[in-house]
């Protein structure tokens, strides 16, 4: 691009107004976690400053994990996300490349059907879904959770990867298809490579529900070995309402993992994102 | 398509394959039960048994003075949640997207990185942390404002009928708006580069570009956002459940159809649960999401479809 379209004004306007977001979007998390490493004097003394000797106390945390079960209930939730999101991937794609490739009777039939879920809340069928779990002997499980959360992330995930897998050049297609590749070998190697970008969007818009759900732990899955690190989080911060060196210890160690695992993610995204096959 | 020329075609496995598993699973665990829920809103128990009672459960929750007065208010707070997030999140995030495609911005991975992380944080976190920040016991919210001069602001917003709703409206727009910054960067990314380059032949740089070549190109995907932010308000309950309570104080002002809906289906305090007054609850809402995806197909994304490439 030419350097006509650069000026330095405009360039230190942009990096003031997305500094000053970064900012807003920090700030609340690095309070938190800041102030978890402090005694309770220098949480409501000095909120703004970081720790520093005469502050710094770990109270908080020997009070967590003294009580609670963290890792484990961290990895329920590791378990119930990545099993119900590469569920989600894999059947989403697969019924999406169905609706976009293949002309069938009942094709826009069942696109309409298969979106229904976008703008219905699975919540709303809550009882009608304990009811089967408690039939099926599902209460309890993560299956149980892994069923819920498949079912719930399908609908956007076959909406958006159809919109994208509509862009996959035909012409691709058919010259597998002259190649003699089957169906099945076009879909995994020519056109699942190709629609990455959006997969990678599909997961980061899929998981985030799924991992920040209350709702159903709740109610399918509330025992000690099946609670899910959001719902732990919730009943501790309930029993620790007064004590805030517990309660933003718990809350910086329910933030970590997640930002852990974010950074580690976001780089797959954002190459995803830019690498830009989709055009 | 090849096999369309020919007369006779074998039936094609692979597509019932390829559709299967999510046609099972999503009609299994996702559909039958809304199809039992709405059913549930026709019918009353009765010592002890379900009986069919047509619409009566409806004419009860918009007759009757004590669910009607909750049902309008709950609605009405709902609606400004969602013009909320539709003035303050998504231009918001079609800003951050714009800047931050701009051509050769450094840190742009960055800034990307920390504005989403909000985002990926559960709505107990968020709740939890801006309830203690918003807090006058902490005194961080009048700190802050003090070191700006402004410290007379400052009310406890959570704890104010007339501001709470805004306040936690404002603490979702926070958590969310890394949400439309993806999706429009994502689309501005997909523009092809012959378009800008033809747009800089005739002389359109820098905002006429973003306002005359850009946006129109996003549209559709502006729309998407528009429509997922309004499915995703209108049923919306964890961020005003960990923060105000499912009794969503102060005194209902931050009631909405979701905390609403809680209520009635399984009781609180006091009140028992009614799961047919909650099934009921939940048709409404089904009909008033139905309403706006409606308007959203019809109206908005046919006329937009022109737009793509």
């Amino acid at each position: 691009m030419s350097t006509a379209t650069r000026s330095l004004p405009r360039t230190i306007g942009a990096h003031a107004i997305l500094l000053t977001y970064t900012a807003i979007a920090l700030f609340p998390v690095i309070l938190v976690i800041m102030n978890s490493f402090k005694s309770r004097a220098g949480i409501f003394g000095a909120p703004l400053t970081p720790p520093t000797p005469g502050t710094f106390d770990l109270i908080g945390y020997t009070t967590v994990i003294g009580q609670g079960d963290f890792i484990h209930y961290f990895q329920n939730s590791l378990v119930v996300t990545v099993a119900s999101l590469f569920f989600v991937l894999l059947f989403g794609a697969m019924a999406a490349f169905a609706l976009s490739e293949y002309r069938f009777r009942g094709n826009s039939l069942m696109g309409l059907y298969l979106a229904l879920g976008i703008m219905i809340p699975i919540r709303l069928g809550t009882v009608a879904i304990l009811q089967l779990m408690v039939a099926s002997g599902l209460v309890n499980t993560l299956t149980a959770l892994i069923l819920v959360y498949t079912a719930q992330g399908l609908p956007l995930a076959i909406f958006i990867l159809s919109e994208f897998m509509k862009q996959v050049s035909d012409d691709l297609k058919n010259a597998g298809r002259i190649d003699g590749l089957s169906e099945y070998t076009i879909f995994f190697r020519l056109v699942l490579p190709l629609v990455r970008p959006s997969m990678a969007t599909v997961a980061v818009f899929t998981m985030i529900p799924i991992w920040n759900d209350l709702w159903f732990p709740l109610i399918l899955a509330p025992s000690e070995e099946t609670k899910t690190v959001t719902l732990g989080a919730q009943l501790f911060l309930g029993q620790f309402v007064t004590n805030w060196n517990a309660i933003l210890a718990a809350l910086s160690l329910a933030i970590m993992p997640v930002l852990i695992l974010y950074v580690i993610f976001s780089r797959q995204l954002i190459r995803g994102i830019t690498s830009g096959a989709v055009k | 398509m090849a096999a369309e020329i020919r007369p006779k075609r074998p039936f094609r496995w692979h597509i019932g394959v390829f559709l299967a598993p999510a046609v099972l699973v999503y009609t299994a665990i996702m559909i039958l039960p809304l199809a039992g829920t709405l059913q549930l809103s026709l019918f009353r128990n009765i010592e002890q048994h379900q009986v069919f009672v047509g619409l009566e459960n409806f004419r009860t929750l918009f007759g009757d003075p004590n669910w009607s007065v909750n049902f309008w208010n709950a609605l009405r707070n709902n609606t400004w949640f969602f013009i909320i997030h539709m003035l303050v999140q998504n231009p918001i995030g079609v800003m951050l997207a714009a800047l931050l495609s701009s051509p050769r911005l450094r840190f742009s991975a960055f800034y990307r990185t920390a504005i989403f992380v909000p985002t990926i944080l559960s709505f107990v976190i968020v709740g939890f942390a801006w309830k203690l920040i918003l807090s006058p016991l902490w005194g961080v919210a009048p700190h802050l404002l003090d070191l700006v001069g402004l410290k007379s602001l400052f009310t406890p917003w959570l704890g104010k009928e007339e501001y709470a709703l805004t306040a936690l409206s404002l603490i979702s727009v926070w958590q969310f708006v890394g949400i439309p910054m993806m999706l429009i960067y994502a689309a501005l990314l997909s523009i092809p580069e012959e378009v800008i380059e033809a747009a800089e032949c005739d002389g359109i740089t820098g905002m006429s570009q973003f306002w005359k070549i850009k946006l129109p190109l996003i549209l559709p995907s502006i729309g998407i956002i528009s429509i997922l932010t309004f499915v995703g308000n209108f049923n919306a309950f964890d961020l005003i459940y960990t923060a105000q309570g499912a009794l969503a104080g102060p005194n209902y002002s931050t009631d909405i159809l979701g905390t609403f809906l809680y209520r009635a289906f399984f009781g609180f305090q006091l009140q028992v649960g009614d799961p047919n007054m909650g099934a009921a609850i939940a048709t409404m809402m089904f009909v008033i999401i139905l309403g706006g995806v409606c308007v959203y197909l019809f109206l908005v994304q046919t006329r937009l479809r022109r737009y793509q490439f």
